[in-house]
């Protein structure tokens, strides 16, 4: 019961990224247009140029391969890879998988959320920061773990939190 | 032909077919949650109705699982019955369990199979994982996830019945949910209202906005004068609502029924469907005259106008300025009627009983208020209808018949067929052949529109106007068929009827659930049945109600008065 859907949604113009940029995203679509299976590598390649995938993009997505916005959004969620905000310069995750959550996981993340004014799934404003709770990192023998770009810092100490950071630039 | 042998019965049926339907043959009826054959529907995702095969063998899923030459198929032994159990505890575990709170009480798929396996207690941990985040943002609709079981078929409803394609399932894992596109409230996305996502959910995760409690207030207030209007489809569904055989007409018990409810005045939308022809057939006769706009689609589906707004705004001008039956007896209630009686229109309270979840939102459309007061107060589904009948204690079944109220509950036979798809075109070209050929058509029943077809199409020779010619499309996904014709210039139709839902309102997201063609077809049955056996008049013109609304109130069709009540404007709200 399959049919074309006539066009989904508008392309709204987006004020998050430079013409060039939005240049390049049309280019891939372009690319990819008249394929079959085209909306998980479009997403991938348009993801590695901007970096994310907000609304306006998935937008302009769905307008370009003539899909609806929901199964843009629908992929997009699917997919850990895929995410609608920015991700910060150095990503941090905490873990809260069972031995973390017991031994102080959760005042790591209280920290995290206290210095950098973001919750699970944000990014600071200046973009230098992204936080993301994870469940069992596989490193439960020196919980609480939290790793920082690829810098894994065990037994974390949410009275050193604060040190920490500054180290990233 | 395959044979197999399902719980010790032999059944022979073709190859491909699925142990589900081949289980059925036999009489056995496998619980199901997920599938719903009905919108080709088998996403095998809820595991409800495993069975056994070839002993000892794997639990398959039966709604997917196709028979095999000397397949021996087991559906309820003890290692199906645990299975079973589990996979239902499991849902149970993850669920709000609140059925005494919940409006799906009674009706829910999920409840009446826990029953049904005899689930008593769950095993398992009750994590109640998924966050009760209810919508109600839009006028029509509640959904509440926390009650979602995941079958998707809301999603199947949403896109291939209606092509609007903006439920989705999101995230992974625990986190899945169905949501709108973005994961934005109703109300902010291209959401029609239609509620065919309701009328096939299987649990109270998608229901209708439930306005019972304010009828009953506005009943029970001395300064209010409630009137209520029932739409054509109502009289073919409230029966089995309340557990009447499917399709049974119910036109004068649903009148003794309102009046017991204690409305001041049974009237009926029938009387402005009658009107609505009147005024659409000279608009129409008007533009093929002037040269206007066609061709001209007909406007009385408040779920398909507002899939139009978003969707191919560049064919609003096609669409007809008349408002729906609904809204203009809103209108002509608190005018026409007020001025009559001699009531003041502010304690005119409009109540409808609709077939439709759109129609709440209609009535809400800040523009439905030339009255000068909002035109139609409440909006009532036939599931509400059917349930303020049950508080009420009404014993609806023995009930014996009662009449409408004048003047706006006269009607003819016209108006009734405009609860099936079809019906608004055979209503509308029963009249504009008998004022163009000053004759009646040389048979009233123009079968080529009438029935199930996706679209339908039909010409007529209207006297001097020459061949007219028509199409009829049922359900948003038809809709669009037509819809691309007119866009890319190969449609040549003068008249097209386009209903939201499928069937037309007999199949409303707001009748008894869930549906089926079959019950559509009988819904619809009553229909055709009022007004070819029922009615002595048959077509909208000889009602004699609107020709003295005619001549002591609104004086001419397209006139003045009928221009600012009974003729609206659209938006184009984008994507
Ligand atoms: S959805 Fe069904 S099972 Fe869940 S609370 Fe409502 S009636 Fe009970
Ligand atoms: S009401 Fe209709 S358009 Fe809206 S989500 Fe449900 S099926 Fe889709
Ligand atoms: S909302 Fe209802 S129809 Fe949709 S997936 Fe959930 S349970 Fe199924
Ligand atoms: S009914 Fe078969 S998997 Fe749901």
């Amino acid at each position: 019961m399959h049919h074309e859907v006539n066009v989904p949604v508008s392309k709204t113009i987006s004020d998050e990224f430079t013409p060039d940029i939005l240049v390049k995203v049309d280019e891939v679509i372009e690319r990819f247009k008249s394929k079959q299976g085209a909306l998980i590598p479009v997403l991938e390649e348009v993801q590695t140029i901007t970096g994310y995938l907000p609304e306006s993009l998935q937008r302009r997505v769905a307008f370009g391969l003539n899909l609806p916005l929901s199964q843009v959004y629908g992929v997009v969620t699917f997919y850990s890879f895929f995410t609608m905000v920015p991700r910060g310069k150095h990503q941090i995750k905490v873990c809260l998988g069972t031995a973390c959550h017991v031994r102080g996981g959760q005042q790591i993340e209280n920290e995290l959320e206290e210095k950098l004014h973001i919750c699970p799934g944000e990014c600071t404003n200046d973009r230098k920061f992204s936080l993301e709770i994870v469940r069992c990192l596989g490193a439960c023998g020196v919980a609480p773990v939290m790793v920082i770009g690829n810098d894994i810092h065990k037994q974390a100490n949410p009275t050193k939190i604060g040190t920490i950071l500054k180290k990233y630039n | 032909m395959i044979t197999l042998t399902i719980d010790n019965q032999k059944v022979q049926v073709p190859k491909g077919t699925t142990i589900l339907e081949a289980a059925k043959k036999v009489g056995i009826n496998i619980p199901t949650l997920c599938a719903m054959p009905e919108i080709h529907h088998t996403p095998g995702a809820c595991r409800v109705c495993v069975v056994e095969i070839d002993r000892g063998r794997a639990l398959v899923a039966s709604c997917v699982y196709p028979v095999a030459e000397g397949m021996k198929v087991n559906t309820i032994n003890e290692r199906v019955r645990k299975a079973q159990k589990a996979i239902v505890e499991f849902l149970l575990s993850d669920h709000p369990r609140d059925c005494n709170l919940c409006q799906k009480s009674g009706r829910c798929e999920l409840q009446k199979v826990a029953e049904r396996i005899g689930v008593r207690e769950i095993r398992v941990p009750c994590t109640d994982f998924t966050e009760r985040s209810i919508d109600d943002s839009s006028p029509s609709l509640i959904r509440d996830s926390s009650k979602c079981i995941n079958c998707l078929r809301c999603v199947t409803a949403c896109s291939d019945i209606q092509g609007v394609h903006l439920l989705t399932p999101s995230d992974r894992g625990f986190e899945s949910r169905v949501v709108p596109a973005m994961g934005k409230d109703l109300m902010d996305s291209a959401c029609t209202f239609c509620g065919q996502c309701a009328v096939v959910c299987p649990t109270g995760a998608i229901i209708e906005k439930d306005e019972v409690d304010k009828v009953l207030k506005a009943l029970e207030d001395p300064t209010k004068h409630v009137v209520v209007q029932e739409a054509p489809a109502i009289r073919g569904t409230l029966g089995e609502e309340l557990g009447l055989p499917v399709g049974t007409l119910v036109t004068g018990k649903m009148i003794a029924a309102l009046r017991k409810l204690g409305f001041d005045k049974v009237f009926d939308t029938n009387f402005t469907a009658d009107l609505t022809i009147i005024e659409e057939g000279h608009e129409l006769l008007h533009r093929a005259k002037t040269g206007g706009k066609l061709p001209m689609i007909t406007s009385c589906s408040p779920g398909w106008i507002k899939f139009i707004e978003h969707f191919y705004p560049q064919l609003l001008p096609n669409l007809s300025t008349c408002k729906s039956p609904q809204q203009m007896f809103g209108a002509l209630a608190k005018t026409y009627y007020a001025s009559l009686a001699g009531i003041d229109p502010k304690s005119i309270f409009v109540v409808s009983i609709m077939p439709c979840t759109a129609k709440k939102f209609e009535a809400s459309r800040p523009e439905m208020n030339s009255s000068g007061y909002q035109d139609v107060d409440v909006v009532l589904t036939t599931r509400e209808l059917g349930r303020l009948i049950r508080l009420a204690g009404i014993d609806f079944a023995n009930l014996e018949p009662e009449d409408f109220d004048a003047p706006m509950g006269q009607y003819t036979g016209a108006a009734t067929i405009f609860g099936a798809t079809g019906g608004v075109m055979e209503a509308a070209l029963r009249t504009v052949y008998a004022v163009v050929a000053k004759k009646n058509l040389p048979s009233l029943d123009i079968t080529p529109v009438r029935g199930l077809d996706g679209v339908k199409e039909a010409s007529v020779v209207v006297g001097e106007l020459g061949e007219v010619r028509v199409a009829v499309a049922h359900g948003l996904s038809n809709a669009r068929k037509v819809l691309d014709k007119i866009v890319d210039g190969t449609a040549n139709y003068h008249f097209i009827e386009i209903m939201c839902c499928p069937g037309g309102c007999v199949g409303g997201g707001g009748q008894p659930c869930p549906p089926s063609d079959e019950k559509r077809k009988l819904r619809a049955q009553a229909l055709y049945t009022d007004d070819a056996n029922v009615q002595k008049l048959r077509q909208s013109h000889e009602n004699p109600a609107i020709t003295d609304l005619y001549k002591n109130f609104l004086k001419e069709p397209l006139g003045e008065k009928s221009h600012h009540l009974l003729h609206t404007h659209y938006v184009n709200r984008g994507l």
